[in-house]
C-alpha cells in the first residue's frame, strides 16, 4: 500500500528556487510518468522526495500513506519504503554488491540480520531475471560497471528491497534497446497493489514497455499538464512547445 | 576516549591478567642488567659481547630527529627483561591457565585449530607457548622463539643476526640488540613451501614492560613462506615501549609474505625496525596493519639486491584520539629490473594523526627499475590530520616512479547513496571505511579479516554518526 501526496512543494538548490509549487498524487499501485524538457525540476523533485540534503524545502508537504515525511532524513524515508533509482548511481569500491544489498535489507529489517541463504537464493534468481552475470554479486558496488550495468543494478536493488514507492530518475538514459527491455521487465514485475512508481523520462520509448497509468508534464518547476498514457504519445508528435 | 570506552576496549583485547613475572631485572638498564639478561639465558659469549657493544652504540645514538614526539618515553623507567614462566610450553595443556584464558579471549586457540601450522605466542618478554606441528618439522622448517634458536641452531643465528639491521642503524635497533628477548626464528629450507600461514601472537601485559623481540626469517632458494603475526594488548595506564627488530632474508627465487596486525593499547610507543633483503627473482611482501599505540614509527624496508627482485608493502594505519601513526616503507633498488609497490591507506578520526614517510632509492646498478606508490587517507573530522613525506633518491636515468596521494573525507555522494537504501549514517560510514580498507583485508587470513573488521568498527564508534 503506498499513496504519495505532494502539496505545493517549493524547493531551492544553492539558493535558486527550482520547484515552484508542485502538487502530485500517486495512488496505490499506480505507475506515473513525469516528463518535460531539461532543467525543469524533474530530478529536483525526485531527489527531494528521497530527502537529498542538498535540496532545501522552502514550503509544502510530502505525505506517504498519511504520514508527513517532509522532515524525515534520507535513511528514515528509505526505511519508510521510498526508493530512488539514481540517474548517476555512485560507485563504492571494496563493498561487494551482495553485501551492500544484504546490509540495506538488514537496515530495513530493524537492523536484524536477514537470513543469508534465502537472501542469496533470491538475489541469484533476480540477477538471473535481469540477465546480470553471477560475478556481479561479488564485485564492488557499481565499481567499474558500465552505465547500463549501473541502471540494471538499480533495478536489482529495487526488486530486492521491494519499496512501497520507487522513483526512477531517467532509468532509461544510456540504455540500448535490449537493456531497456530488461529494465522494463523488472519494473513490470514489481507492478501490483503494493507498489507505486514515479518514472522520470524524456522519451516515449520507455513508456512503450512500461505503460504508465498517469503522465505528467513539468515545466519551470511546476506540473502543467496531467493525462493518461496517450499524453506521452501526443508529446512525441508535437513536442513540449505546443503545450502552453 | 571516555572511561566506558576504555573499559570495553580493555575487554575487547582480552583484559589485563594478573600474572606475576618469575624473573625480572627491574626498572632501568646498565651493563650489569645486560650481563644479567645474557647469563640468565645461558647465552654464548659472542652474544653477550654483541649486546654490550650495542649498549654503547645505544648510549651514543641520538633520538630520531624527525616525526612524532617521543619526549613521553622515560627510558630509565622501563623494565627491560621479564619472564612470565620459566620454560617454554610444548603443548597447550602445559600453558598456565591465566595466560590460556587471555589467549582464548583474543581468539588464539580457535585461530590455531583452523589455520595454524605452528604457534609461538609471545607473552611478556619470552615465548611461553610454542607448538610445532610435525609436518613442518618433517619438511625441515625450523620455527621457534629466537632464544631457543640461539641454543639449538647457534651457527644459523650467528650467520644472520644483525647483518641486515645493524646496531648502528638507529638508537632503538641498538637498544633492541642490547636487551632483545624472544621473537620468532623461522628457517625454510631450499625449495620447501610452508603453505599454511604460520602465525604468532604478541602482547604486552605489564606496565612499563618493554618488549624487544628479535625476529629472524630465512627463506632459502626456491622456498616460500607466509608468516602472520597479530599483536593485541590490553589497555594499561603507564606508557610502554615496544622496539622490535625484524630481519628477513629471501634467497634466489624465494618468496616471503610477512603479515602483521598491531593493536597496541594507546599508551604504547611502538618503534620498530623491519628490514628484508630479496635476492635474484625473489619476492618479499610486507602486509602491515597498525591500529593502536600512542606513537608508531615503522618503515619496513626491502633491499632489492638481486636482478628481477620484487618488493611490496601494503599497509593500513588507523589513528584516533591522542594517536600518531608515522609509518611508511623504504624500497632500495640495488639491481637491474627490480620492481616495488607501496600501497598505504590510513584513517584518522577523533583528532588522530597518520603520516606517510617513504623512500624510493635506485642505485646506479638498478637499471630499468620500477616503482609504484599509492597513499590514500580518509580524514573523519577537521581535528584529524595527515601528511605524506615521500623521498626519491634516483641515480639511474631509465627507471620509472609513479606516485599517487589522496586525502579525502568520506564522500558525501557515497554516504547519500548508501543512506538512500536505508542504512543509517554510522552503518553507512562503516561500510565505506570497510570498502576503503578492502584491498588490505582481502589479503588477510579469514580470522584476521574478521578481527580487523571488528576492531575498526569498534574504533570508529563515536567518531561517526
Amino acid at each position: 500500500m503506498a499513496k504519495l501526496v505532494i502539496k505545493n512543494l517549493r524547493v531551492a538548490v544553492a539558493g535558486d528556487l527550482i520547484l515552484n509549487g508542485v502538487d502530485l498524487e500517486i495512488n496505490d499501485g499506480e505507475i506515473h510518468a513525469l516528463m518535460g524538457p531539461n532543467g525543469t525540476g524533474k530530478s529536483t523533485l525526485s531527489e527531494t522526495i528521497m530527502g537529498n540534503p542538498r535540496y532545501q524545502i522552502c514550503d509544502g508537504q510530502i505525505i506517504l500513506n498519511d504520514m508527513d515525511i517532509t522532515e524525515l532524513m534520507v535513511d528514515e524515508r528509505a526505511r519508510a519504503g521510498i526508493f530512488l533509482a539514481m540517474q548517476y548511481p555512485t560507485e563504492v569500491a571494496g563493498i561487494s554488491n551482495a553485501d551492500f544489498i544484504h546490509a540495506a535489507l538488514n537496515a530495513q529489517n530493524d537492523g536484524k540480520s536477514v537470513p543469508v541463504l534465502p537472501f542469496l537464493k533470491e538475489l541469484e534468481e533476480k540477477m538471473s531475471f535481469l540477465e546480470i552475470a553471477e560475478d556481479y554479486a561479488d564485485r564492488g558496488l557499481n565499481a567499474d560497471f558500465s552505465g547500463g550495468e549501473k541502471k540494471r543494478n538499480e533495478i536489482l536493488q529495487m526488486m530486492m528491497l521491494k519499496p512501497k514507492l520507487a522513483i526512477l530518475d531517467e532509468i532509461d538514459s544510456g540504455l540500448d534497446i535490449d537493456a531497456l527491455k530488461i529494465v522494463a521487465k523488472g519494473i513490470n514485475a514489481m507492478r501490483g497493489r503494493n507498489f507505486s512508481c514515479l518514472m522520470v523520462t524524456h522519451y516515449q520509448r520507455l513508456l512503450n514497455y512500461v505503460i504508465p497509468d498517469v503522465v505528467h508534464v513539468m515545466m519551470d518547476g511546476k506540473i502543467i499538464k496531467t493525462g493518461g498514457a496517450e499524453l506521452a504519445k501526443q508529446l512525441e508528435k508535437t513536442g513540449y512547445g505546443n503545450l502552453n | 576516549m571516555n572511561n566506558q570506552t576504555k573499559d570495553s576496549l580493555s575487554d575487547e583485547r582480552g583484559g589485563v591478567d594478573d600474572i606475576t613475572p618469575v624473573f625480572s631485572t627491574g626498572v632501568g638498564i646498565d651493563v650489569a642488567t645486560i650481563i644479567q639478561i645474557s647469563k640468565s639465558k645461558d647465552e654464548p659469549e659472542w652474544m653477550l659481547k654483541l649486546r654490550l657493544k650495542a649498549y654503547q652504540v645505544y648510549l651514543e645514538k641520538e633520538m630520531p630527529d624527525y616525526g612524532p614526539d617521543l619526549s613521553g618515553i622515560d627510558l630509565s623507567q622501563i623494565k627491560y627483561f621479564q619472564r612470565a614462566t620459566d620454560r617454554i610450553a610444548r603443548t597447550w595443556e602445559e600453558v598456565p591457565d591465566e595466560i590460556k584464558t587471555t589467549f582464548e579471549r583474543i581468539g588464539v586457540p580457535e585461530a590455531e585449530r583452523q589455520y595454524l601450522a605452528g604457534s609461538a605466542a609471545q607473552y611478556e618478554s619470552e615465548a611461553v607457548y610454542s607448538n610445532l606441528k610435525r609436518d613442518l618439522e618433517d619438511q625441515g622448517i625450523i620455527f621457534m622463539d629466537t632464544d631457543s634458536a640461539l641454543k639449538k641452531h647457534p651457527e644459523l643465528v650467528k650467520e644472520y643476526f644483525g647483518t641486515l639491521v645493524t646496531m648502528e642503524d638507529n638508537k632503538f635497533a641498538a637498544l633492541n640488540t642490547a636487551v632483545w628477548s624472544g621473537g620468532t626464528f623461522l628457517y625454510v629450507p631450499k625449495n620447501v613451501h610452508a603453505d599454511v600461514p604460520i602465525q604468532s601472537y604478541f602482547r604486552i601485559n605489564a606496565g612499563r614492560t618493554g618488549q624487544f623481540e628479535r625476529t629472524l626469517i630465512i627463506v632459502e632458494e626456491g622456498a616460500s613462506v607466509n608468516y602472520v603475526e597479530g599483536c593485541t594488548a590490553p589497555n594499561y595506564s603507564e606508557d610502554s615501549l615496544h622496539a622490535a627488530v625484524v630481519e628477513v632474508f629471501v634467497k634466489k627465487d624465494g618468496y616471503c609474505r610477512y603479515t602483521t596486525i598491531q593493536n597496541w593499547s594507546t599508551n604504547v610507543y611502538s618503534l620498530e625496525t623491519k628490514r628484508a633483503q630479496a635476492a635474484k627473482n625473489a619476492t618479499m611482501e610486507w602486509v602491515d596493519g597498525n591500529l593502536g599505540s600512542k606513537v608508531t614509527m615503522k618503515y619496513p624496508s626491502i633491499y632489492l639486491v638481486g636482478e628481477g627482485a620484487t618488493g611490496s608493502m601494503l599497509s593500513i594505519a588507523a589513528a584516533g584520539a591522542n594517536m600518531h601513526q608515522d609509518t611508511g616503507a623504504k624500497m632500495i633498488h640495488m639491481a637491474p629490473r627490480t620492481h616495488s609497490t607501496i600501497v598505504s591507506k590510513s584513517i584518522c578520526h577523533n583528532g588522530g594523526r597518520a603520516d606517510y614517510r617513504g623512500l624510493i632509492k635506485y642505485t646506479k646498478e638498478a637499471v630499468k627499475a620500477k616503482s609504484h606508490i599509492e597513499c590514500d587517507t580518509i580524514l573523519m573530522d577537521n581535528n584529524s590530520a595527515s601528511d605524506t613525506f615521500p623521498i626519491n633518491d634516483i641515480e639511474t636515468s631509465d627507471g620509472t616512479i609513479e606516485h599517487e596521494a589522496h586525502v579525502s573525507k568520506i564522500s558525501e555522494g557515497q554516504l547519500y547513496y548508501l543512506k538512500s537504501r536505508g542504512l543509517d549514517e554510522s552503518t553507512a560510514s562503516q561500510l565505506i571505511i570497510m570498502g576503503f580498507l578492502e584491498p588490505f583485508t582481502k589479503q588477510l587470513p579469514m580470522e584476521y579479516a574478521v578481527e580487523l573488521d571488528r576492531l575498526i568498527k569498534f574504533q570508529m564508534e563515536g567518531s561517526i554518526g
